[in-house]
Protein backbone atom coordinates (compact mmCIF):
# COMPACT_ATOMS: atom_id res chain seq x y z
CA UNK A 1 0.00 0.00 0.00
CA UNK A 2 1.65 3.22 -1.15
CA UNK A 3 1.02 6.51 0.57
CA UNK A 4 0.13 9.42 -1.73
CA UNK A 5 2.87 11.99 -2.23
CA UNK A 6 1.87 15.28 -0.57
CA UNK A 7 3.28 18.79 -0.49
CA UNK A 8 5.18 17.91 2.67
CA UNK A 9 7.30 15.35 0.82
CA UNK A 10 8.37 18.01 -1.65
CA UNK A 11 9.18 20.46 1.16
CA UNK A 12 11.42 17.82 2.78
CA UNK A 13 13.09 17.16 -0.59
CA UNK A 14 13.79 20.86 -1.05
CA UNK A 15 15.11 21.21 2.51
CA UNK A 16 17.45 18.28 1.81
CA UNK A 17 18.66 19.99 -1.38
CA UNK A 18 19.26 23.20 0.57
CA UNK A 19 21.42 21.30 3.08
CA UNK A 20 23.35 19.43 0.37
CA UNK A 21 23.96 22.68 -1.50
CA UNK A 22 25.08 24.48 1.65
CA UNK A 23 27.49 21.67 2.52
CA UNK A 24 28.81 21.77 -1.03
CA UNK A 25 29.49 25.51 -0.86
CA UNK A 26 31.17 25.22 2.52
CA UNK A 27 33.34 22.15 1.90
CA UNK A 28 34.25 21.92 -1.80
CA UNK A 29 37.39 23.67 -3.00
CA UNK A 30 36.79 23.72 -6.75
CA UNK A 31 35.03 26.93 -7.71
CA UNK A 32 33.04 25.28 -10.51
CA UNK A 33 31.60 22.78 -8.03
CA UNK A 34 30.81 25.62 -5.60
CA UNK A 35 28.86 27.32 -8.39
CA UNK A 36 27.01 24.05 -9.03
CA UNK A 37 26.14 23.81 -5.33
CA UNK A 38 24.67 27.31 -5.49
CA UNK A 39 22.53 26.18 -8.43
CA UNK A 40 21.35 23.30 -6.25
CA UNK A 41 20.17 25.76 -3.57
CA UNK A 42 18.29 27.81 -6.17
CA UNK A 43 16.66 24.63 -7.50
CA UNK A 44 15.56 23.78 -3.95
CA UNK A 45 13.84 27.16 -4.00
CA UNK A 46 12.16 26.31 -7.30
CA UNK A 47 10.82 23.00 -6.01
CA UNK A 48 9.38 24.81 -3.01
CA UNK A 49 7.75 27.44 -5.20
CA UNK A 50 6.21 25.07 -7.72
CA UNK A 51 4.92 22.73 -5.00
CA UNK A 52 3.24 25.52 -3.12
CA UNK A 53 1.93 27.01 -6.34
CA UNK A 54 0.08 23.72 -6.83
CA UNK A 55 -0.98 23.63 -3.17
CA UNK A 56 -2.44 27.17 -3.18
CA UNK A 57 -3.84 26.81 -6.70
CA UNK A 58 -2.41 30.15 -7.85
CA UNK A 59 0.36 31.04 -10.29
CA UNK A 60 2.50 33.39 -8.17
CA UNK A 61 4.89 30.61 -7.25
CA UNK A 62 5.44 29.45 -10.82
CA UNK A 63 6.11 33.00 -11.98
CA UNK A 64 8.56 33.44 -9.11
CA UNK A 65 10.27 30.17 -10.15
CA UNK A 66 10.81 31.46 -13.69
CA UNK A 67 12.42 34.60 -12.28
CA UNK A 68 14.65 32.51 -10.01
CA UNK A 69 15.79 30.45 -13.02
CA UNK A 70 16.60 33.66 -14.93
CA UNK A 71 18.59 35.04 -12.00
CA UNK A 72 20.46 31.73 -11.63
CA UNK A 73 21.49 31.90 -15.29
CA UNK A 74 22.69 35.50 -14.96
CA UNK A 75 24.68 34.65 -11.85
CA UNK A 76 26.27 31.59 -13.47
CA UNK A 77 27.21 33.62 -16.56
CA UNK A 78 28.88 36.35 -14.50
CA UNK A 79 30.51 33.77 -12.24
CA UNK A 80 32.07 31.86 -15.13
CA UNK A 81 33.14 35.16 -16.74
CA UNK A 82 34.97 36.22 -13.59
CA UNK A 83 36.41 32.71 -13.24
CA UNK A 84 37.86 32.93 -16.77
CA UNK A 85 39.40 36.34 -16.01
CA UNK A 86 40.87 34.88 -12.83
CA UNK A 87 42.14 31.77 -14.63
CA UNK A 88 43.91 33.90 -17.26
CA UNK A 89 45.82 35.73 -14.54
CA UNK A 90 46.32 32.91 -12.09
CA UNK A 91 45.86 29.50 -13.81
CA UNK A 92 43.79 27.87 -11.07
CA UNK A 93 40.18 27.11 -10.18
CA UNK A 94 40.90 25.95 -6.63
CA UNK A 95 39.48 28.29 -4.00
CA UNK A 96 42.30 27.71 -1.52
CA UNK A 97 44.96 28.73 -4.06
CA UNK A 98 43.30 32.12 -4.47
CA UNK A 99 45.08 33.71 -1.57
CA UNK A 100 46.35 37.13 -2.59
CA UNK A 101 43.83 38.80 -0.29
CA UNK A 102 43.75 37.55 3.26
CA UNK A 103 40.75 35.17 3.19
CA UNK B 1 -10.38 46.85 -13.18
CA UNK B 2 -8.37 44.98 -15.75
CA UNK B 3 -6.04 47.86 -16.47
CA UNK B 4 -2.51 46.50 -16.48
CA UNK B 5 -0.46 49.67 -16.55
CA UNK B 6 -2.22 52.65 -15.04
CA UNK B 7 -0.85 56.21 -14.88
CA UNK B 8 -0.24 55.64 -11.15
CA UNK B 9 1.90 52.64 -11.99
CA UNK B 10 3.88 54.68 -14.48
CA UNK B 11 4.33 57.54 -12.01
CA UNK B 12 5.66 55.23 -9.32
CA UNK B 13 7.96 53.37 -11.71
CA UNK B 14 9.35 56.40 -13.56
CA UNK B 15 12.67 56.87 -11.67
CA UNK B 16 13.58 53.22 -12.16
CA UNK B 17 12.56 53.36 -15.82
CA UNK B 18 14.76 56.40 -16.39
CA UNK B 19 17.72 54.78 -14.64
CA UNK B 20 17.36 51.58 -16.68
CA UNK B 21 16.93 53.58 -19.90
CA UNK B 22 20.00 55.74 -19.34
CA UNK B 23 22.01 52.78 -18.06
CA UNK B 24 21.32 50.71 -21.18
CA UNK B 25 21.76 53.77 -23.42
CA UNK B 26 25.23 54.33 -21.99
CA UNK B 27 26.16 50.71 -22.76
CA UNK B 28 25.00 51.21 -26.36
CA UNK B 29 26.58 54.65 -26.80
CA UNK B 30 29.87 53.37 -25.45
CA UNK B 31 29.88 50.59 -28.01
CA UNK B 32 28.50 52.23 -31.15
CA UNK B 33 28.73 56.03 -30.95
CA UNK B 34 31.68 56.89 -28.70
CA UNK B 35 34.15 54.00 -29.06
CA UNK B 36 37.27 56.18 -28.86
CA UNK B 37 38.96 56.31 -25.42
CA UNK B 38 39.10 60.11 -25.53
CA UNK B 39 35.33 60.29 -25.95
CA UNK B 40 34.57 58.43 -22.71
CA UNK B 41 34.28 61.69 -20.78
CA UNK B 42 30.96 62.39 -22.49
CA UNK B 43 29.49 59.27 -20.96
CA UNK B 44 29.91 60.65 -17.45
CA UNK B 45 27.81 63.69 -18.43
CA UNK B 46 25.22 61.32 -19.83
CA UNK B 47 25.18 59.39 -16.55
CA UNK B 48 24.75 62.63 -14.59
CA UNK B 49 21.91 63.60 -16.94
CA UNK B 50 20.21 60.29 -16.13
CA UNK B 51 20.66 60.93 -12.42
CA UNK B 52 19.21 64.42 -12.88
CA UNK B 53 16.05 63.11 -14.55
CA UNK B 54 15.67 60.31 -12.01
CA UNK B 55 16.08 62.84 -9.21
CA UNK B 56 13.47 65.06 -10.84
CA UNK B 57 11.02 62.15 -11.04
CA UNK B 58 11.66 61.41 -7.36
CA UNK B 59 11.10 65.05 -6.47
CA UNK B 60 7.77 64.97 -8.31
CA UNK B 61 6.77 61.92 -6.26
CA UNK B 62 7.73 63.80 -3.10
CA UNK B 63 5.70 66.88 -4.14
CA UNK B 64 2.74 64.66 -5.03
CA UNK B 65 2.67 63.06 -1.58
CA UNK B 66 3.01 66.48 0.06
CA UNK B 67 0.32 68.15 -2.06
CA UNK B 68 -2.21 65.37 -1.65
CA UNK B 69 -1.10 64.93 1.98
CA UNK B 70 -1.41 61.16 1.70
CA UNK B 71 1.10 58.92 3.50
CA UNK B 72 1.68 56.49 0.65
CA UNK B 73 0.87 55.73 -2.95
CA UNK B 74 0.44 52.08 -3.88
CA UNK B 75 0.89 50.84 -7.44
CA UNK B 76 0.89 47.56 -9.39
CA UNK B 77 -1.78 46.18 -7.02
CA UNK B 78 0.47 46.36 -3.94
CA UNK B 79 3.66 45.53 -5.82
CA UNK B 80 5.28 48.94 -5.33
CA UNK B 81 4.79 51.60 -2.68
CA UNK B 82 5.83 55.24 -2.86
CA UNK B 83 6.09 56.70 0.61
CA UNK B 84 8.43 59.02 2.47
CA UNK B 85 10.62 56.07 3.40
CA UNK B 86 11.22 55.00 -0.21
CA UNK B 87 11.83 58.58 -1.32
CA UNK B 88 14.33 59.17 1.49
CA UNK B 89 16.32 56.05 0.62
CA UNK B 90 16.22 56.82 -3.08
CA UNK B 91 17.61 60.28 -2.31
CA UNK B 92 20.53 58.52 -0.59
CA UNK B 93 21.09 56.33 -3.68
CA UNK B 94 21.04 59.32 -6.04
CA UNK B 95 23.55 61.18 -3.85
CA UNK B 96 25.84 58.14 -3.66
CA UNK B 97 25.65 57.39 -7.40
CA UNK B 98 26.38 61.02 -8.40
CA UNK B 99 29.34 61.21 -6.01
CA UNK B 100 30.74 57.89 -7.25
CA UNK B 101 30.31 58.88 -10.91
CA UNK B 102 32.23 62.13 -10.54
CA UNK B 103 35.06 60.67 -8.47
CA UNK B 104 35.64 57.62 -10.69
CA UNK B 105 36.80 59.47 -13.79
CA UNK B 106 40.39 60.15 -12.80
CA UNK B 107 40.73 56.86 -10.89
CA UNK B 108 39.84 54.82 -13.98
CA UNK B 109 42.26 56.90 -16.06
CA UNK B 110 45.10 56.15 -13.63
CA UNK B 111 44.23 52.44 -13.60
CA UNK B 112 44.11 52.38 -17.41
CA UNK B 113 40.71 50.64 -17.37
CA UNK B 114 38.48 53.44 -18.59
CA UNK B 115 35.48 51.69 -20.12
CA UNK B 116 32.12 53.31 -20.57
CA UNK B 117 30.25 50.34 -19.08
CA UNK B 118 31.28 51.55 -15.66
CA UNK B 119 28.81 54.44 -15.66
CA UNK B 120 26.06 52.31 -17.17
CA UNK B 121 26.51 49.68 -14.47
CA UNK B 122 26.36 52.31 -11.72
CA UNK B 123 22.95 53.41 -13.02
CA UNK B 124 21.69 49.85 -13.41
CA UNK B 125 22.73 48.98 -9.85
CA UNK B 126 20.81 52.02 -8.66
CA UNK B 127 17.78 50.80 -10.63
CA UNK B 128 17.92 47.59 -8.56
CA UNK B 129 18.17 49.62 -5.37
CA UNK B 130 15.04 51.54 -6.34
CA UNK B 131 13.04 48.31 -6.17
CA UNK B 132 14.57 47.47 -2.81
CA UNK B 133 13.46 50.78 -1.31
CA UNK B 134 9.95 50.74 -2.75
CA UNK B 135 9.13 47.11 -3.56
CA UNK B 136 6.43 45.47 -1.45
CA UNK B 137 6.31 42.20 -3.28
CA UNK B 138 8.69 39.28 -2.87
CA UNK B 139 9.53 38.76 -6.56
CA UNK B 140 10.13 42.50 -7.04
CA UNK B 141 12.43 42.64 -4.02
CA UNK B 142 14.30 39.51 -5.12
CA UNK B 143 14.85 40.82 -8.66
CA UNK B 144 15.92 44.20 -7.26
CA UNK B 145 18.47 42.65 -4.92
CA UNK B 146 19.83 40.45 -7.72
CA UNK B 147 20.06 43.32 -10.22
CA UNK B 148 22.05 45.25 -7.64
CA UNK B 149 24.23 42.28 -6.66
CA UNK B 150 25.02 41.09 -10.21
CA UNK B 151 26.09 44.58 -11.33
CA UNK B 152 28.25 44.88 -8.21
CA UNK B 153 30.00 41.57 -9.02
CA UNK B 154 31.03 43.08 -12.35
CA UNK B 155 32.00 46.43 -10.83
CA UNK B 156 34.15 44.79 -8.13
CA UNK B 157 36.03 42.84 -10.80
CA UNK B 158 36.28 45.83 -13.11
CA UNK B 159 40.10 45.95 -13.11
CA UNK B 160 40.35 42.90 -15.34
CA UNK B 161 44.13 42.59 -15.42
CA UNK B 162 44.51 43.11 -11.67
CA UNK B 163 44.58 39.77 -9.85
CA UNK B 164 43.39 41.31 -6.59
CA UNK B 165 40.30 42.68 -8.32
CA UNK B 166 39.59 39.27 -9.94
CA UNK B 167 39.93 37.56 -6.59
CA UNK B 168 37.72 40.05 -4.82
CA UNK B 169 35.01 39.64 -7.47
CA UNK B 170 35.19 35.84 -7.29
CA UNK B 171 34.88 35.75 -3.50
CA UNK B 172 32.12 38.35 -3.51
CA UNK B 173 30.23 36.44 -6.19
CA UNK B 174 30.47 33.04 -4.48
CA UNK B 175 29.33 34.33 -1.09
CA UNK B 176 26.82 36.78 -2.59
CA UNK B 177 25.16 34.10 -4.74
CA UNK B 178 25.14 31.75 -1.76
CA UNK B 179 23.35 34.36 0.36
CA UNK B 180 20.90 35.10 -2.49
CA UNK B 181 20.05 31.41 -2.46
CA UNK B 182 19.22 31.59 1.24
CA UNK B 183 17.17 34.75 0.75
CA UNK B 184 15.21 33.14 -2.10
CA UNK B 185 14.62 30.08 0.07
CA UNK B 186 13.26 32.29 2.84
CA UNK B 187 10.99 34.08 0.36
CA UNK B 188 9.75 30.75 -1.03
CA UNK B 189 8.85 29.65 2.51
CA UNK B 190 7.00 32.90 3.15
CA UNK B 191 5.02 32.15 0.00
CA UNK B 192 4.53 28.56 1.14
CA UNK B 193 3.06 29.70 4.45
CA UNK B 194 0.79 32.46 3.16
CA UNK B 195 0.08 31.66 -0.50
CA UNK B 196 0.83 35.21 -1.57
CA UNK B 197 3.89 37.18 -2.62
CA UNK B 198 2.56 40.62 -1.66
CA UNK B 199 3.77 41.94 1.68
CA UNK B 200 0.44 43.40 2.95
CA UNK B 201 -1.31 40.07 2.35
CA UNK B 202 1.60 38.14 3.88
CA UNK B 203 1.52 40.39 6.96
CA UNK B 204 -2.22 39.79 7.40
CA UNK B 205 -1.76 36.01 7.14
CA UNK B 206 1.30 35.84 9.40
CA UNK B 207 -0.39 37.84 12.17
CA UNK B 208 -2.69 34.84 12.74
CA UNK B 209 0.14 32.32 12.88
CA UNK B 210 1.57 31.04 16.19
CA UNK B 211 5.14 32.18 16.84
CA UNK B 212 6.29 28.59 17.32
CA UNK B 213 5.46 27.46 13.77
CA UNK B 214 8.69 25.70 12.63
CA UNK B 215 8.19 26.58 8.97
CA UNK B 216 7.82 30.25 9.88
CA UNK B 217 10.92 30.08 12.07
CA UNK B 218 12.91 28.57 9.19
CA UNK B 219 11.60 31.30 6.86
CA UNK B 220 12.69 34.04 9.28
CA UNK B 221 16.14 32.50 9.80
CA UNK B 222 16.93 32.06 6.10
CA UNK B 223 15.61 35.51 5.14
CA UNK B 224 17.59 37.14 7.94
CA UNK B 225 20.78 35.27 7.00
CA UNK B 226 20.42 36.33 3.36
CA UNK B 227 19.87 39.98 4.22
CA UNK B 228 22.59 40.17 6.89
CA UNK B 229 25.03 38.92 4.24
CA UNK B 230 24.04 41.80 1.98
CA UNK B 231 24.27 44.36 4.80
CA UNK B 232 27.72 43.03 5.69
CA UNK B 233 26.95 42.26 9.32
CA UNK B 234 28.82 39.60 11.29
CA UNK B 235 28.82 36.57 11.33
CA UNK B 236 28.18 36.87 7.56
CA UNK B 237 30.80 39.54 6.90
CA UNK B 238 33.61 37.39 5.44
CA UNK B 239 33.25 38.79 1.94
CA UNK B 240 33.43 42.44 2.98
CA UNK B 241 37.16 42.98 3.73
CA UNK B 242 38.27 41.08 0.60
CA UNK B 243 35.75 42.68 -1.72
CA UNK B 244 36.48 46.16 -0.34
CA UNK B 245 40.24 45.77 -0.67
CA UNK B 246 40.30 44.30 -4.17
CA UNK B 247 37.58 46.44 -5.75
CA UNK B 248 38.35 49.75 -7.50
CA UNK B 249 38.12 52.37 -4.73
CA UNK B 250 35.08 54.26 -6.13
CA UNK B 251 33.23 50.94 -6.29
CA UNK B 252 34.25 50.23 -2.69
CA UNK B 253 32.68 53.54 -1.70
CA UNK B 254 29.50 52.76 -3.64
CA UNK B 255 29.34 49.23 -2.23
CA UNK B 256 29.80 50.39 1.34
CA UNK B 257 27.15 53.12 1.31
CA UNK B 258 24.49 52.47 -1.34
CA UNK B 259 24.34 48.67 -1.29
CA UNK B 260 24.26 48.69 2.52
CA UNK B 261 21.49 51.31 2.60
CA UNK B 262 19.39 49.36 0.07
CA UNK B 263 19.67 46.13 2.05
CA UNK B 264 18.79 47.93 5.27
CA UNK B 265 15.69 49.34 3.54
CA UNK B 266 14.53 45.77 2.80
CA UNK B 267 15.32 44.68 6.36
CA UNK B 268 13.23 47.55 7.75
CA UNK B 269 10.29 46.89 5.44
CA UNK B 270 10.26 43.17 6.09
CA UNK B 271 11.08 43.00 9.78
CA UNK B 272 9.43 46.14 11.13
CA UNK B 273 6.49 45.83 8.74
CA UNK B 274 5.59 42.32 7.67
CA UNK B 275 7.28 40.27 10.39
CA UNK B 276 6.67 42.74 13.25
CA UNK B 277 4.18 40.43 15.05
CA UNK B 278 6.92 37.79 15.28
CA UNK B 279 9.50 40.09 16.86
CA UNK B 280 10.01 37.55 19.64
CA UNK B 281 11.54 35.21 17.04
CA UNK B 282 13.89 37.55 15.26
CA UNK B 283 14.95 40.05 17.89
CA UNK B 284 17.39 37.69 19.72
CA UNK B 285 19.01 36.63 16.42
CA UNK B 286 19.41 40.24 15.36
CA UNK B 287 20.85 41.17 18.75
CA UNK B 288 23.48 38.41 18.42
CA UNK B 289 24.37 39.65 14.92
CA UNK B 290 24.70 43.22 16.23
CA UNK B 291 26.99 42.32 19.13
CA UNK B 292 29.13 40.13 16.84
CA UNK B 293 29.33 42.90 14.22
CA UNK B 294 30.44 45.44 16.80
CA UNK B 295 32.99 43.06 18.32
CA UNK B 296 34.48 41.62 15.12
CA UNK B 297 34.32 44.90 13.20
CA UNK B 298 36.01 47.01 15.84
CA UNK B 299 38.59 44.54 17.12
CA UNK B 300 39.67 43.38 13.64
CA UNK B 301 40.03 46.98 12.51
CA UNK B 302 42.59 47.57 15.27
CA UNK B 303 45.22 45.38 13.62
CA UNK B 304 44.76 46.35 9.95
CA UNK B 305 47.55 47.99 7.98
CA UNK B 306 45.60 48.43 4.74
CA UNK B 307 43.25 51.42 4.87
CA UNK B 308 40.59 49.88 2.64
CA UNK B 309 40.49 46.78 4.84
CA UNK B 310 40.35 48.99 7.93
CA UNK B 311 37.40 50.92 6.50
CA UNK B 312 35.78 47.57 5.58
CA UNK B 313 35.92 46.41 9.19
CA UNK B 314 34.74 49.82 10.35
CA UNK B 315 31.80 49.49 7.93
CA UNK B 316 30.95 46.11 9.52
CA UNK B 317 30.77 47.84 12.90
CA UNK B 318 28.67 50.66 11.39
CA UNK B 319 26.27 47.98 10.13
CA UNK B 320 26.02 46.90 13.76
CA UNK B 321 25.08 50.42 14.90
CA UNK B 322 22.48 50.74 12.13
CA UNK B 323 20.88 47.41 13.06
CA UNK B 324 20.62 48.62 16.67
CA UNK B 325 17.98 51.05 15.42
CA UNK B 326 16.08 48.06 14.01
CA UNK B 327 16.19 46.32 17.39
CA UNK B 328 14.82 49.42 19.12
CA UNK B 329 12.21 49.54 16.35
CA UNK B 330 10.40 52.66 17.55
CA UNK B 331 10.04 55.99 15.73
CA UNK B 332 13.31 57.36 17.07
CA UNK B 333 15.08 54.18 16.00
CA UNK B 334 13.78 54.50 12.46
CA UNK B 335 14.76 58.17 12.33
CA UNK B 336 18.16 57.08 13.60
CA UNK B 337 18.55 54.48 10.83
CA UNK B 338 17.58 57.02 8.16
CA UNK B 339 19.91 59.75 9.47
CA UNK B 340 22.75 57.28 10.03
CA UNK B 341 22.61 55.99 6.45
CA UNK B 342 22.31 59.50 5.03
CA UNK B 343 25.27 60.80 7.02
CA UNK B 344 27.29 57.63 6.41
CA UNK B 345 26.92 58.14 2.65
CA UNK B 346 28.81 61.42 2.82
CA UNK B 347 31.43 60.71 5.48
CA UNK B 348 32.41 57.28 4.15
CA UNK B 349 32.50 58.39 0.51
CA UNK B 350 34.63 61.34 1.64
CA UNK B 351 37.13 59.07 3.39
CA UNK B 352 37.43 56.87 0.27
CA UNK B 353 37.76 60.00 -1.86
CA UNK B 354 40.92 60.92 0.05
CA UNK B 355 42.33 57.48 -0.82
CA UNK B 356 41.30 57.97 -4.47
CA UNK B 357 43.08 61.30 -4.78
CA UNK B 358 46.25 59.76 -3.33
CA UNK B 359 46.21 57.03 -6.00
CA UNK B 360 48.60 57.77 -8.83
CA UNK B 361 50.98 55.88 -11.07
CA UNK B 362 53.38 53.83 -8.97
CA UNK B 363 51.62 54.43 -5.66
CA UNK B 364 48.47 52.78 -4.37
CA UNK B 365 47.82 55.03 -1.37
CA UNK B 366 46.04 52.13 0.34
CA UNK B 367 48.35 51.57 3.30
CA UNK B 368 48.37 53.58 6.50
CA UNK B 369 52.08 54.21 5.87
CA UNK B 370 51.18 55.94 2.61
CA UNK B 371 49.48 58.64 4.68
CA UNK B 372 52.63 59.36 6.73
CA UNK B 373 53.15 63.10 7.02
CA UNK B 374 50.25 63.89 4.71
CA UNK B 375 49.83 67.22 6.52
CA UNK B 376 53.17 68.36 5.02
CA UNK B 377 52.52 67.00 1.54
CA UNK B 378 48.87 68.01 1.04
CA UNK B 379 47.46 69.75 4.13
CA UNK B 380 43.97 70.09 2.68
CA UNK B 381 43.59 66.35 2.17
CA UNK B 382 44.92 65.63 5.67
CA UNK B 383 42.42 68.01 7.30
CA UNK B 384 39.52 66.61 5.26
CA UNK B 385 40.50 63.04 6.15
CA UNK B 386 40.63 64.03 9.82
CA UNK B 387 37.14 65.53 9.54
CA UNK B 388 35.71 62.35 7.96
CA UNK B 389 37.41 60.12 10.53
CA UNK B 390 36.07 62.24 13.41
CA UNK B 391 32.63 61.91 11.92
CA UNK B 392 33.00 58.13 11.47
CA UNK B 393 34.05 57.93 15.11
CA UNK B 394 30.95 59.90 16.11
CA UNK B 395 32.60 62.93 17.72
CA UNK B 396 30.66 66.24 17.89
CA UNK B 397 30.27 68.66 16.12
CA UNK B 398 30.33 66.34 13.08
CA UNK B 399 27.35 64.62 11.51
CA UNK B 400 28.38 61.18 12.77
CA UNK B 401 27.56 62.30 16.30
CA UNK B 402 23.94 63.16 15.42
CA UNK B 403 23.51 59.76 13.79
CA UNK B 404 24.88 57.83 16.78
CA UNK B 405 22.94 60.04 19.20
CA UNK B 406 19.59 59.04 17.67
CA UNK B 407 20.48 55.35 17.68
CA UNK B 408 21.48 55.44 21.36
CA UNK B 409 18.43 57.53 22.26
CA UNK B 410 16.12 54.95 20.67
CA UNK B 411 17.82 52.15 22.62
CA UNK B 412 17.38 53.98 25.91
CA UNK B 413 13.76 54.79 25.08
CA UNK B 414 12.95 51.13 24.52
CA UNK B 415 14.89 49.96 27.57
CA UNK B 416 17.75 48.10 25.80
CA UNK B 417 20.30 49.37 28.33
CA UNK B 418 22.78 46.49 28.02
CA UNK B 419 23.01 46.90 24.23
CA UNK B 420 23.35 50.67 24.58
CA UNK B 421 26.26 50.33 27.02
CA UNK B 422 28.00 47.70 24.85
CA UNK B 423 27.68 49.88 21.77
CA UNK B 424 28.95 52.95 23.62
CA UNK B 425 32.04 51.05 24.79
CA UNK B 426 32.80 50.03 21.22
CA UNK B 427 32.70 53.69 20.14
CA UNK B 428 35.76 54.16 22.36
CA UNK B 429 37.53 51.25 20.60
CA UNK B 430 36.71 52.70 17.19
CA UNK B 431 38.10 56.11 18.13
CA UNK B 432 41.43 54.41 18.86
CA UNK B 433 41.89 53.07 15.33
CA UNK B 434 40.55 56.18 13.62
CA UNK B 435 43.10 58.23 15.55
CA UNK B 436 45.86 55.86 14.53
CA UNK B 437 45.31 57.15 10.99
CA UNK B 438 45.15 60.77 12.18
CA UNK B 439 48.42 60.30 14.06
CA UNK B 440 50.11 58.87 10.96
CA UNK B 441 48.98 61.89 8.93
CA UNK B 442 49.95 64.57 11.45
CA UNK B 443 52.86 63.25 13.51
CA UNK B 444 54.80 60.72 11.39
CA UNK B 445 57.70 61.77 9.18
CA UNK B 446 56.84 62.23 5.54
CA UNK B 447 58.55 59.72 3.26
CA UNK B 448 59.49 60.10 -0.39
CA UNK B 449 55.85 59.97 -1.44
CA UNK B 450 54.20 62.41 -3.81
CA UNK B 451 51.45 64.89 -2.88
CA UNK B 452 47.89 64.23 -3.98
CA UNK B 453 46.86 65.34 -7.46
CA UNK B 454 43.92 67.74 -7.67
CA UNK B 455 41.13 67.25 -10.17
CA UNK B 456 37.70 68.75 -10.75
CA UNK B 457 35.88 65.57 -9.78
CA UNK B 458 37.74 65.33 -6.49
CA UNK B 459 37.15 69.05 -5.77
CA UNK B 460 33.40 68.77 -6.26
CA UNK B 461 33.32 65.51 -4.32
CA UNK B 462 35.26 66.97 -1.40
CA UNK B 463 33.10 70.10 -1.35
CA UNK B 464 29.87 68.10 -1.18
CA UNK B 465 30.99 65.45 1.31
CA UNK B 466 32.80 67.84 3.67
CA UNK B 467 29.98 70.39 3.59
CA UNK B 468 27.37 67.72 4.31
CA UNK B 469 29.43 66.19 7.13
CA UNK B 470 29.91 69.56 8.82
CA UNK B 471 26.54 71.13 8.04
CA UNK B 472 24.46 68.19 9.30
CA UNK B 473 26.59 68.13 12.44
CA UNK B 474 26.12 71.82 13.17
CA UNK B 475 22.55 72.29 12.01
CA UNK B 476 20.76 68.93 11.91
CA UNK B 477 17.13 70.19 12.03
CA UNK B 478 16.29 70.00 8.28
CA UNK B 479 17.60 66.48 7.87
CA UNK B 480 15.88 65.33 11.08
CA UNK B 481 12.61 66.76 9.80
CA UNK B 482 13.18 65.15 6.38
CA UNK B 483 13.88 61.79 8.03
CA UNK B 484 10.85 62.30 10.27
CA UNK B 485 8.45 62.87 7.38
CA UNK B 486 9.89 59.76 5.78
CA UNK B 487 8.28 57.68 8.52
CA UNK B 488 4.66 58.43 7.66
CA UNK B 489 3.31 54.95 7.37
Amino acid sequence: MLHPITSNHYLVLSAAMLIIGTLGVLTRRNIVIVLMSIELILNAVNINLVTMSHHWQNLHGQVFAIFVITVAVAEAAIGLGILIALFRNKETVQADEIDLLKW
Amino acid sequence: MNQFYTPTDHFSLLPALLLALFGCAILMLDFFVLPHPRQKRWLIFFALLGEFFAGLALYRQYRFLEDQSIPALRAFSDGLIIDGFSIFFNAIFVAAAVLVAIISYRYLEVEGEHHGEFYGLILLAQCGMYFLASGTELVTIFIGIELMAVTFYILVGFLRSDRRSNEAAMKYLLLGAFSSGFLAYGFSLLYAITGSTRLPKIAAELAQRPATDPLLLLAIVTTLVGLLFKVGAAPFHMWAPDAYEGAPTPVTAYLSVASKAASVAVLVRLFLGTLAPHRINWEPMLAVAVVLSLTIGNFSALSQTNLKRLLAFSSISHAGYILLGLIAGNRTGLTGICIYLFVYTFMNTGAFLVLISLRQKGMTGDDIDDLNGLIHRSPGHALLMALFLLSLGGIPPTAGFIAKYYIFLSLVETGHYALAITAALFVAVSIYYYFRIVRAMFLNEAGQLLPALPGWGARVGFAVTALATLAIGLYPEPIIRFAGTSLLR
